[in-house]
């Protein structure tokens, strides 16, 4: 299993590199000068020129990236142009925060979306079923920002319960940290609930229907047990990869969820860097949330051969 | 039991509330972006100037009539030739680390503005050839030629001087913990969280200063920074909506507090770069698009009409304004006339470039509407704002919906944009009489002469330069009325002097 393990790791090298690639060619092929927009209104010229030499931007192409690729490999990922601080050290700010939101986030989409799930599947057909579909799919089509204004609304203007936005830290202020994320978590995680719902249903169904569920029936296994033990056990397979790759969106910054609770993580940073062309924070952020998503997707393989040994021997 | 249990809580929080506010008054102010790098040498945003009227104090300072009054300097005077200008400072003033603000230090942070790498004051003070210590207490900037707008210049970042014993160990990171003159010193910033700043206990002005910290903190949404104006969680936001204006007005916790903006909305005419630009060439197909809009009307549907319709590069209230040249009605059957003067076959085709957002969005449909009246086919192409000033900058526009914050002085408001060949003239306007008139204002010592000047200007740019002005906003700050003693200058800045909060 560990060669397996190793084997994989390996592989990342080349991923990583071709994600470093494509986000370096994708950002240069925005229009806008970020010189220009450094620059701002007075847009005077001779600022314009010093910009562009002071952050090699009338270097050629691939020289730029190579003096980028040269930083990252020994650490450093540059600096923003914008706030004059060392990319890395964005990174861990914000790396903190958009962790606790994303697994909060998490937690309420399984705790909703899994449980939705298993309940929708054992009482197929039922108004049970009914009603855990339409709850499923007001999650799934409801706007985030649409739903976080109205708690907004709501939890801080109407009742006064939750602050309205802004964040703190659970290290600094535990309850308060967990008042000021709450409400963007589970906007996050109403979204994805509705998605793992449905996924558990189908899968849920699909197993309660196979022949080994039906020889436990068979030797008169309670349905408790068949369903937790037997049923669950295969039918979460897929849901781990979906929940492992939704937890990897979630790492990469929810943008407009950020935006609207002013939560200062990943996707506030990526927003503010691309409207103002801060090409160091914007590849440096990507690079991190890439090179994340894809330990994730090797985490996610590794949960599957845990959880069914079966995929071992590949 | 719930009313009890509420009236208990409502106790306990008051309280605590009161407990607090005996202990330590801190103002949360709701910034609308969170500000670039917080040195004065190399800051450029609006924003960052918000925060920067609370840690650093400039050389002057305007009042609401945009006079320029002392703040770290007492005067100033200027040679008779007009190339000498002697500043007397302040005595006693210190720095946040304790060193003394002096003319040394004066002479540091202009030079450190004019020389450092990356710094966006130098084009400010390109005018300064060298600073001169007179005394401890007087320095002299000798000019390469008169400038007028100096002393302006001087009221805003070029204005704030830095501690050169901070700066010198900071570098280009100074920005992270600015050592500076101002009310409050810098304790914290989270970036795209939060600002703090503390009030500085050796003040030369300590006591107008009675709020103990301030939090600065950036949220990007309107409704959101409102919801958490109306909920308590801030008490002060900068930049409200003008479509919110009612409500504000309606929320007797509120207080609406406003300014005439300091700049302009307008209209880029693509009248001299490039191929685009030969519908505007004629002169009187220009007009006729000027002569299609009814600026009242945008300020209507778009702004409920709390804005002020605009045709010059200052508002009405700007002492710079022209009164010879009112703010024009619409005039259809007047723009039908000159179109049909030029001979030029209707429906004219206009690319209509439009930077995301959506007021200008709104404007740019009731502008379109209008000018059809008059047989133009404006064809609205909305951009993303770093795109369109690429796209503006090669001339791949003929109508381009573009603002200018301002600056207290008119020759910020114009001169890069109608000179020849100046950075911000993305129309390709070009006219020697102009240009001529624009460098001669920079020289003139009065008020008087200049506008005189100006009038000469203002005469042939409303008719044929690259901008048609349309409307100036209006700087709309709210706060809780908890907080008194607020007032609002047109260059929308928070200054925090003077404001107490019960």
């Amino acid at each position: 299993m560990l060669t397996l393990f190793g084997r994989r790791l390996l592989q990342l090298i080349p991923t990583v590199f071709f994600v470093s690639v494509i986000i370096f060619l994708l950002q240069q092929l925005l229009p806008g000068d970020p010189a220009t927009v450094m620059a701002g209104e007075e847009n005077d010229p001779e600022v314009i020129a010093q910009i562009r030499k002071q952050y090699r931007l009338d270097l050629p192409l691939p020289v730029q990236y190579l003096y980028w690729m040269g930083g990252v490999l020994t650490g450093d990922l540059g600096e923003s142009m914008r706030l004059k601080v060392s990319v890395s050290e964005l990174v861990l700010q914000k790396l903190p925060v958009t962790l606790q939101l994303a697994s909060m986030a998490i937690i309420i989409a399984v705790a909703i979306g899994v449980t939705a799930g298993v309940i929708s599947a054992v009482k197929r057909d039922t108004w049970w079923d009914y009603a855990v579909n339409v709850l499923s799919l007001w999650g799934i089509s409801t706007p985030n920002f649409w739903l976080g204004i109205m708690l907004i609304l709501l939890f801080s203007v109407q009742l006064g319960w939750l602050p309205a936005s802004g964040y703190v830290s659970p290290f600094e202020d535990f309850w308060g940290s967990i008042s000021t994320t709450i409400m963007p978590a589970f906007v996050l995680g109403n979204a994805i609930a509705g998605i793992l719902m449905r996924h558990t249903r189908a899968s849920m169904l699909e197993a309660l229907e196979s022949d080994y569920v039906r020889t436990a029936r068979a030797k008169g296994q309670s349905e408790i047990k068949i369903i937790v033990k037997h049923v669950m056990r295969n039918a979460l397979t897929p849901v781990i990869t979906l929940g492992a790759l939704e937890f990897g969106t979630l790492l990469s910054g929810a943008v407009l969820t950020e935006q609207i609770f002013t939560i200062p993580g990943f996707g506030k940073l990526i927003v503010d860097a691309v409207f103002n062309r801060d090409y160091a924070v914007v590849q440096g952020v990507v690079l991190v949330t890439a090179t994340t998503y894809i330990l994730l997707n090797l985490l996610a393989d590794i949960g599957y051969i845990l959880i069914n040994p079966r995929l071992r021997s590949g | 039991m719930r009313p009890i249990f509420r009236t208990a809580m409502t106790a306990l929080l008051l309280a605590a509330g009161t407990m607090a506010a005996a202990a330590q008054t801190n103002l949360r102010i709701g910034l609308a972006e969170d500000p670039d790098a917080l040195d004065p040498t190399t800051a450029r945003t609006y924003v960052g100037r918000i925060v920067f009227a609370s840690i650093c104090d400039k050389l002057f300072d305007i009042d609401d009539k945009l006079n320029v009054v002392p703040q770290l300097a007492l005067s100033h005077e200027t040679s008779a030739d007009g190339k000498a200008v002697t500043i007397k400072l302040r005595p006693g003033v210190k720095f946040h680390d304790g060193e003394a603000m002096d003319a040394e230090a004066v002479k540091f942070s202009l030079d450190r503005h004019m020389t450092m790498q990356g710094s966006f004051r130098r084009p400010e003070l390109s005018v300064v050839d060298k600073v001169v210590v007179v005394d401890p207490l007087t320095v002299r900037l000798d000019l390469k030629s008169p400038f007028a707008p100096l002393i302006a210049q001087l009221t805003d970042r070029s204005g704030m001087m830095v501690s050169p014993k901070a700066a010198r160990e900071a570098g280009d990171r100074f920005g992270q913990k600015p050592i500076c003159a101002g009310p409050y010193q810098f304790v914290e910033r989270v970036q795209q969280d939060r600002i703090v700043v503390q009030k500085f206990a050796d003040y030369w002005d300590k006591d107008n200063v009675h709020i103990d910290r301030i939090t600065y903190l950036p949220i990007v949404d309107s409704t959101v920074r409102l919801a958490n104006l109306r909920s308590g969680q801030l008490d002060l936001i900068e930049r409200a909506l003008a479509t919110d204006i009612k409500e504000i007005r309606a929320n007797n916790r509120l207080k609406l507090v406003t300014a005439p903006e300091l700049g302009y909305q307008g209209m880029t005419i693509n009248v001299g770069k490039g191929e685009a630009s030969k519908v505007f060439a004629d002169k009187r197909i220009r007009m006729a698009l000027a002569a299609s809009i009814d600026r009242a009307a945008i300020n209507q549907v778009v702004f409920n009409g709390e804005f002020t319709p605009g045709n010059q590069w200052v508002g009405p209230t700007n002492p710079y304004f022209q009164q010879k040249f009112p703010v024009p009605g619409r005039d259809v059957a007047r723009a039908k006339r000159l179109i049909a003067e030029a001979g030029v076959k209707t429906p004219i085709p206009i690319d209509f470039m439009v930077p995301q957002g959506p007021e200008t969005r709104q404007v740019a449909e009731v502008i379109q509407a209008m000018a059809a009246e008059a047989g133009f086919d404006m064809k609205i192409r909305v951009t993303e704002f770093a795109t369109s000033l690429t796209e503006a900058e090669a001339g791949r526009y003929q109508a381009f919906i573009l603002a200018w914050s301002g600056r207290t002085d008119p020759d910020g408001n114009i001169y890069s944009f109608a000179k020849t060949g100046q950075p911000n003239n993305y129309g390709g306007y070009s006219d020697p009489e102009v240009d001529a008139w624009l460098d001669e204002a920079r020289t003139k010592g009065t008020p008087a002469e200049r506008k005189a000047i100006y009038e000469k200007a203002a005469a042939k740019l409303i008719d044929e330069g690259g901008i048609i002005y349309l409307y100036h906003r209006l700087v709309i700050i709210a706060h809780s009325t908890r907080l008194t003693g607020f007032t609002q200058l047109p260059d929308g800045l928070v200054r925090v002097k003077g404001m107490k909060l019960n």
